[in-house]
């Protein structure tokens, strides 16, 4: 692929970037950024469902919130638990949750899948609401972070927010990195194979079920790392962060970025979670401010009709109108 | 003994004293089976006629209206402010729906008919994007108070039923009603010409094209049905649920599952798809009150074991 | 596949961090600003208060009564004049700890007034448990804030929810009431009231039959009227607030039920909204710290106050909003207006007396007020108040260690 060779300085540079922030930004935006590294994590990881293999979820805030309430439920009361056990344990219950359901959506197709995607994390949601095992409406709150020790040593003390912000950031990169090993490898190639022709696939005797299922599982599991990640940061859970809005913000900072690049998907994070941000910043609209919402609204619907590639085609719009750039089409 | 939430770090609930007397408790004896099936049916019908809706647009139309939920709250506080300006409910919804209509004519002429050829993905995020938009101008017009509608004089009364239970007379009203809408839709797919060009509409679109029906006009009036259904939901409903932010969200997931369950495009699906979902609902709510929310998916999970396709086919 | 040149890259690369960067540096800037100018005499107050949503009501009765308090005492605490930060929290608790540093870390508020909901509260109790900033709670009755979560710089001019139907046991076993069923939403105030009803009730011999929830906030009681009638208990016990509360009341008269099985509450059941439910509330009991018709010396003043300056009627939010105002007057007074005398002021505090519009109160070892709960009937339009029901009622402060 040629884009790896391309994107990989800006890549860096903008990683370098954000890793002195700590040092110079006040603690405030250093969790606001930390949270959007977060969501980063999160949208590449749907991005490896609905831009490379064409499976649209509206139900991907499941494994982001079953991940955090693991982490919840798991932890000890008042004291901080232990990274190298909460977090596996998330990531399983996820890939469990994922087998589970994908088996049965799996079955779905088009606007089946979204609708049956989106009806399996209001079950989730309801179970975390309303039954013994969650902690009703309310949510739980995390009073510690989780412990990075080996034996008696404390590798990373992550209540230090500049070490929690370099330690979202490393996963983040390890993250990318991943996905874009597992997107360059032949389980990558079919997936998109798939997502172009499924039919032209299993005639050539892909099993093209397993793959969507490993694909489906992969991204649910990434997408608790992101949940147990969130629940660690805010301290807090609730039934909320299953709902369907979490499922929404996120496929729209999937289609912001453009789907289907892996660095497209963190950085429709970033566009997102700011512009959320700025919209919302009673100091510069004030009044207006509260109805921020409408402005996002608008936005997006802006974006259906008239982007289709996110924000990421509207460079190439850009390139056309001044006539330098090429087209970015494949 | 329950011990405060935080004591417990929200484990509080596990030692919540799951009423270890409600075994002693009478069980349901029939009088009190037969108005609990009542009561389902009635939730039952009224989603049907959201769901039905929801169910015709992506049928005929193809496409998926996240935004349908939002048209059930317009509809509610379009009865709420008319009836509060003319004092009476029945008015209020004579008068609003003509103006739903208007919405679904508009909204389909403005925005939805750009999305008929594009993948769904688009569908999600616009309407997505309307819901939104619909909330904020619902903030901004009647602001975010719950209000409540009073039950028209006519219909307020309550029937005895058992010693100390009457039955509002308002709620079997509710069920008459959808009842004889969904009569109607009956009447209108199976006997009309209208009825002819959707379910011909519905299964191939370059067809009905070539019989020289305006198909963009079809559609224009499919979607302003679909739109006047959900909201005259939503103000039938208004008295006994209430008028208030984000009421639609709730009903619009449901209304997938029901969907889901009855089969896309499937009306009698979808009918057949909310009665059950009704009824599992009311008496979920009763016997096992912690599992009731999910116990409607459980349902929908078990359904698509069985038929991935839902219930029925087309129409 | 999306296949950019490197040039498409880098230019969206760099919008994206000049956008990033932007709204970063135009945000840092009035925080410093507001430092440099107001550090020298002005104490710091943030305001987390719901100003959008269900509760803004509530939220700005609970605003104008500080501020009512404030303006008493010609607009100066201990001679300091105050300086207030408003966070709009939207009751919505996920926001909350983010909402809560944002008054903390970016506008450095000395002390937090704050908030309507109780999931927000725990949100707030984590912040400023880490950051050890003065929080005087003016509503949320969520217990833990002065059980599990108490500490020397949390204080509640409130209730706990435990408080809000403790007292009904007591009266409903003195009309002969053996059997109940409590009917709630399925969150912690409701679980909570659930259980200071109960052990209330249990202690005089009555029986809790049955508890029944409704998820939050769902407003559909039909199946469980239908369940009530059923199990047809010698009364009823509900907690529901603002529409929800209407909506139960008017469904229970609807049902046949009222008239049939006695209806009791926490007070919140009839509060602010009689103007909604025509009769279906008339003869309801509740229980609550505040009642109409008190007509004391000092409630009578606050009413005519309040009427003056807002031109609305006060209620139970605004009297704790006021005595919130109160309470950190007492505090700094006893200090001279130094925040800096963190020891000072908190002791200053804990051991104030609160001459309030709902009678005299103290606090308890945990920081909640203890105080006379008022048994009320809806009579018309108003809670009028029976009696006290429980004289000096405390919460029992499970779980706090401090």
């Amino acid at each position: 692929m040629r884009t790896k060779r391309a994107v990989l300085l800006p890549l860096v540079l903008l990683t370098l970037l954000l890793a002195v922030f700590p040092l110079v930004g006040e603690t405030f935006y250093i969790q606001l950024l930390t949270k959007v590294m977060i969501m980063a994590i999160f949208a590449m990881s749907l991005d490896l469902l609905v831009g490379y293999t064409g499976l649209v979820s509206l139900g991907h805030a499941a494994f982001y919130g079953l991940a955090g309430y693991v982490l919840a439920r798991v932890a000890p009361q008042y004291e901080p638990a232990s990274l190298w056990t909460t977090l596996p344990l998330a990531m399983a219950a996820c890939a469990a949750f994922a087998l589970l359901t994908g088996l049965l959506v799996l079955r779905t197709s088009g606007v089946y899948f979204i609708m049956v995607t989106l009806a399996f994390a209001q079950m989730l949601f309801f179970v975390f609401h309303d039954t013994p095992i969650g902690g009703g409406s309310d949510g739980i709150y995390i009073y510690a972070k989780p412990l990075v020790k080996i034996g008696e040593t404390t590798l990373l003390d992550l209540e230090d927010r500049s070490v929690f912000f370099w330690f979202v950031l490393g996963l983040m990169a390890v993250v990318y990195l991943f996905l874009r090993r597992v997107l360059d490898s032949n389980f990558g190639r079919a997936l998109v194979g798939i997502k172009t022709n499924e039919h032209r696939l299993q005639a050539l005797g892909f099993p093209t079920f397993r793959y969507k299922l490993a694909s489906y599982m992969l991204s649910g599991t990434l997408a608790g790392l992101a949940g147990y990640l969130a629940a660690a940061q805010f301290g807090f859970v609730n039934p909320e962060i299953l709902g369907w809005h979490t499922s929404g913000g996120v496929l729209m900072m999937v289609i912001l970025g453009g789907m289907g690049s892996v660095h497209g998907a963190a950085l429709g994070a970033f566009a997102f979670i700011l512009l959320q941000e700025v919209l919302s910043n009673q100091s510069w609209f004030g009044a207006v401010a509260k109805h921020w919402q409408l402005a996002m609204g608008l936005f997006i619907i802006g974006v259906a009709l008239l982007l289709p590639r996110g924000l990421m085609g509207l460079m190439g719009v850009a390139g056309y109108f001044t006539g330098k750039a090429k087209s970015v089409d494949e | 003994m329950f011990i405060p939430r935080a004591g417990t770090r929200g484990q509080a609930p596990l030692l919540i004293p799951h009423n270890r007397d409600s075994e002693e408790t009478r069980p349901m004896d029939t009088a009190f089976f037969f108005i609990q099936l009542l009561n389902g049916l009635q939730y039952g019908l009224l989603l049907f006629l959201v769901a039905c809706g929801l169910t015709l647009i992506f049928g005929i139309m193809g496409i998926i209206n996240l935004a349908h939920g939002s048209f059930y709250m317009i509809g509610a506080y379009i009865a709420w402010s008319l009836a509060s300006m003319t004092g009476n409910l029945a008015l209020a919804i004579l008068l609003g729906i003509p103006l739903t209509v208007l919405l679904g004519m508009l909204l389909e002429w403005l925005l939805f008919r750009y999305l008929y050829a594009r993948d769904h993905l688009y569908q999600v995020l616009m309407t997505y994007g309307l819901i939104l938009v619909f909330e904020e101008l619902r903030s901004l017009v009647w602001g975010d108070d719950v209000h409540g509608v009073a039950v028209p004089a006519l219909l307020a009364g309550s029937i005895p039923l058992t010693d100390n239970l009457s039955y509002p007379i308002y709620r079997l009203a509710i069920s008459v009603i959808c009842l004889v809408l969904a009569g109607g839709l009956y009447w209108l797919i199976q006997k009309t010409r209208l009825g002819m060009m959707i379910r011909a509409g519905s299964t191939n679109r370059e067809m009905v094209q070539a019989l020289g029906i305006n198909i963009k006009l079809l559609y224009t009036l499919i979607f302003a049905l679909g739109v006047a259904l959900a909201a005259f939901a939503g103000m039938i409903a208004a008295p006994v649920s209430s008028v208030y932010p984000n009421m639609g969200a709730q009903v619009l997931i449901i209304c997938f599952v029901v969907v889901v369950i009855g089969g896309i495009g499937s009306v009698w699906g979808a009918l057949l798809a909310s009665v059950l979902i009704g009824l599992t609902d009311t008496f979920g709510k009763v016997l096992l009150p912690e599992y009731a929310g999910v116990s409607t998916y459980l349902l929908m999970a078990l359904v698509l074991l069985w038929r991935p396709e839902g219930l029925f086919k087309r129409i | 596949m999306s296949d950019y040149n490197r040039r498409d890259f880098l230019k969206s690369s760099a919008a994206l961090a000049a956008f990033s960067g932007a709204s970063v540096a135009g945000a840092l800037l009035p925080v410093s600003l507001a430092q440099a100018q107001g550090v020298a005499a002005k104490i710091r107050v943030g305001l987390m208060l719901p100003y959008t949503g269900t509760y803004t009501q509530l939220g700005v009765a609970i605003e104008n009564g500080f501020r009512l308090a404030l303006a008493e005492r010609g607009g100066k605490f201990a001679g300091r004049e105050l300086e207030f930060f408003k966070v709009d929290d939207e009751s919505d608790p996920p926001k909350a700890a983010e909402n809560a540093n944002k008054l903390v870390q970016r506008d450095k508020a000395e002390v937090i007034i704050g908030t309507v909901h109780s999931g927000v509260a725990m949100g707030i109790a984590k912040v400023v448990r880490e950051s050890g900033t003065l929080w005087i709670n003016p509503n949320a009755g969520a217990d833990d804030v002065t059980g599990a979560l108490c500490a020397p710089n949390i204080f509640r001019t409130s209730f706990s929810n435990w408080q809000t139907t403790h007292a009904l046991g007591k009266v409903m076993k003195a009309k002969g009431h053996k059997t109940a069923v409590f009917i709630t939403w399925k969150y912690a105030a409701g679980e909570q009231m659930m259980v200071g009803f109960k052990e209330g009730f249990e202690k005089e011999g009555g029986k809790l039959v049955k508890e029944l929830y409704l998820p939050f906030p769902q407003v559909e009681f039909q199946a469980l009227l239908t369940e009530i009638a059923n199990i047809k208990p010698d009364a009823v016990v509900a907690f529901f607030a603002g529409g929800g509360a209407a909506k139960f009341l008017k469904d229970y008269q609807a049902a046949g039920l009222k008239g049939k099985i006695p209806l009791y509450g926490s007070g919140f059941l009839t509060d602010g909204v009689l103007d909604a439910v025509g009769d279906a509330a008339e003869g309801v009991e509740t229980t609550l710290h505040y009642a109409d018709g008190l007509n004391t010396k000092k409630d009578n003043a606050f009413r005519l106050a309040y009427v003056k300056a807002y031109k609305l009627q006060p209620d139970v939010y605004a009297v704790q909003g006021y005595d919130a105002g109160q309470l950190l007057a007492a505090g700094l007074e006893a200090v001279k207006g130094d925040m800096n005398n963190k020891a000072g002021l908190i002791k200053a505090m804990e051991s104030a007396k609160i001459d309030s519009p709902r009678g005299q109160w103290t606090l308890s070892k945990s920081h909640n007020p203890v105080q006379d709960m008022y048994l009320r009937r809806v009579v018309g339009k108003e809670n009028k108040v029976v009696n006290v029901a429980w004289k000096a009622l405390a919460d029992p402060a499970r779980g706090c260690k401090a």
